[in-house]
């Protein structure tokens, strides 16, 4: 409880900060006013925070409870292919020219992450078995990869195959309110699922079979799972596009801070993922270079060597 | 009482007979201990008995009720399962593991303060209440045990059901691990173990079940199946009565 009111003042004073920061420094002053200043805050900064703070919550949270479900602290949406699915999907709307309204492309977003989720939880089975369920998440990336490579390759234009390539790596560059409330209840719904598994996720620290002799339903748990992990992942990726680590990264950062208690995870990585996502878009748009990074191409920067820190903590623990 | 019975239980797996139409009370308040060597379908019917497997034929009755017609919940309830292989993938504090056993009685992830007294008075008999708050991955494996049966116990289930509880466990802590189990069946509920050491179950079984290649051998009071002739019959192996008759020597020489 401490833990989530600290990190909700924290995503308040970031998001507060965010409205000043960019690339033009705008005084509380002219926040209101109806000048072009006070149009940049309500009809730039203020939905790029919001789809900023939309796109972390429900990484985190889907990275949180993927990590619980298969008990495998190396879990992340990014890393077993469901962002690409997603990205996959979106970009299949691009190519036959049905991107134009924002809904047809999230709609082939979340279908692609659902999609993505379900191969996984079938070619894994009723296994449970980790090693082949990360071996599946690989095989998803591979093959979501070269599909959209396909797509780039037969694109009917220059512009197209940019716009397409533009999309896999995320940004919250010129985000308006049409992308918050196209986000807002799909993934509030996707988070609102995954918190229902919860209790089966405490269970799961004992095992599949332990689990199970607690009255978990396994196959109810994984479509739960699988419908979570599509609305949010799915979502986040048609309104910012891929932005991968967050789901991986936060979830760790948190688990000792709630006493490595899945069920205790989700809420604030969902808070620390919105927090993450906040700072370093923050962080991107007020470097002073000419073009802007991109906050997909950063995260992967960060996350990459997160991952090969954690993977080498874990050889020493096993050894 | 409750008393678990099953009646013409049958389990194939891939088109192989793993149990043959086996038939059986288990009486409440007492231990059973399941013997047999490896193969023989011990662990299998022991799933049944929990409810995680799905038989092929026959059905398992708790206290006259259906298992397959008692909710998950309900099921999970009655019937405390002890998994054979310790699984602990989160490194918890042994408190927090304990209390997931309470998981059974609750619908979300809050503890009452009945429950929470319920899981310190676990916690003094399985005597890891001075291990309260430290992270599970750094006991030992005697200690572990000890945890994951306060867990069990912690949903205060009818029945506990074990599966090979005393693996990997040193001389020390096997017997330790038996005397709560005994403790458990004085209190009321009704115990059954698979165990691999015959005079571990001579030593605390009051019924003992002989199973070999899917089928009961013998079903009855420890002293009436726990004779050299019936063992040697089960396990190919020459018994031998030792100290009294608790005790056997196992194999030639």
């Amino acid at each position: 409880m401490k833990l989530n009111g600290g990190l909700v003042l924290l995503l308040a004073l970031a998001a507060l900060l965010s409205l000043f920061v960019g690339r033009h420094w705008i005084a509380p002053g002219h926040w209101v006013g109806g000048d072009l200043e006070s149009l940049i805050i309500t009809e730039l900064r203020l939905p790029r925070i919001c789809v900023g703070m939309l796109v972390g919550a429900a990484l985190g949270t889907a990275g949180a409870s993927m990590q619980g479900y298969l008990r495998n602290p190396l879990a992340d949406p990014g890393l077993f292919g469901i962002s690409a699915c997603a990205a996959l999907g979106a970009v299949g709307s691009l190519f036959f020219g049905l991107g134009a309204s924002p809904w047809v492309l999230s709609l082939f977003a979340l279908a692609g992450a659902g999609a993505g989720t379900a191969v996984l939880s079938l070619v894994a089975g009723r296994s449970g078995s980790t090693i082949i369920f990360t071996l599946a998440g690989v095989m998803l990336s591979s093959l979501a990869a070269a599909l959209t490579a396909l797509i780039i390759n037969l694109a009917p234009t220059p512009f197209a195959s940019t716009e397409i390539v533009t999309w896999l790596m995320g940004a919250l560059t010129d985000r308006s309110w049409d992308d918050v409330w196209l986000g807002l209840p799909l993934i509030a719904v996707g988070i609102a699922v995954l918190l229902t598994t919860r209790r089966s996720l405490d269970a799961l620290t004992l095992g599949d079979l332990a689990a199970r002799s607690m009255g978990v339903d396994m196959r109810r748990l994984q479509w739960r799972i699988v419908i979570g992990l599509a609305l949010c992942v799915g979502s986040a990726v048609a309104i910012a596009g891929v932005i991968g680590f967050v789901g991986l990264m936060v979830p760790h950062i948190m688990r000792p801070l709630v006493g490595h208690r899945p069920s205790a995870l989700l809420i604030p990585s969902a808070l620390g993922g919105a927090l993450l996502v906040v700072v370093a878009d923050m962080v991107v748009r007020s470097l002073p270079i000419v073009s802007e990074i991109r906050l997909g191409v950063v995260m992967s920067v960060l996350g990459a060597p997160f991952f090969l820190a954690l993977l080498l903590r874990m050889r020493r623990e096993m050894a | 009482m409750a008393d678990l019975r099953f009646a013409s239980l049958r389990l194939e797996k891939g088109g192989r007979a793993i149990l043959n139409g086996v038939d059986g009370v288990l009486t409440h308040g007492r231990i059973t201990a399941i013997l047999g060597p490896n193969g023989a379908g011990k662990s299998s019917l022991l799933h049944c008995l929990a409810g995680l497997e799905v038989p092929t034929g026959g059905d398992v009755t708790l206290g006259g009720t259906l298992l397959s017609a008692l909710s998950a919940q309900d099921r999970a309830r009655s019937l405390g399962f002890l998994p054979q292989r310790a699984e602990l993938h989160w490194n918890m504090a042994v408190r927090a593991l304990v209390e997931l056993g309470r998981l059974v009685h609750s619908g979300g992830t809050r503890l009452t303060s009945d429950d929470a007294a319920i899981v310190d008075a676990v916690m003094a008999d399985m005597d890891v209440a001075e291990l309260s708050q430290r992270p599970i991955w750094t006991l030992s494996g005697g200690e572990q045990a000890r945890v994951l049966l306060g867990r069990v116990l912690a949903g205060q289930p009818e029945w506990l059901i074990a599966d090979e509880p005393l693996a990997s466990l040193d001389p020390a802590h096997q017997i330790s691990v038996l005397r709560k189990m005994e403790a458990v069946a004085r209190a009321g509920a009704g115990v059954a173990l698979v165990l691999h050491d015959v005079n571990h179950a001579a030593r605390i079984a009051d019924d003992v079940l002989l199973m070999k290649d899917g089928s009961i051998v013998a079903h009855g009071p420890a002293t009436a199946v726990l004779t050299p002739e019936i063992l040697q019959n089960v396990f190919d192996v020459p018994f031998r009565r030792i100290v009294g008759e608790t005790a056997f020597l196992i194999g030639d020489s």
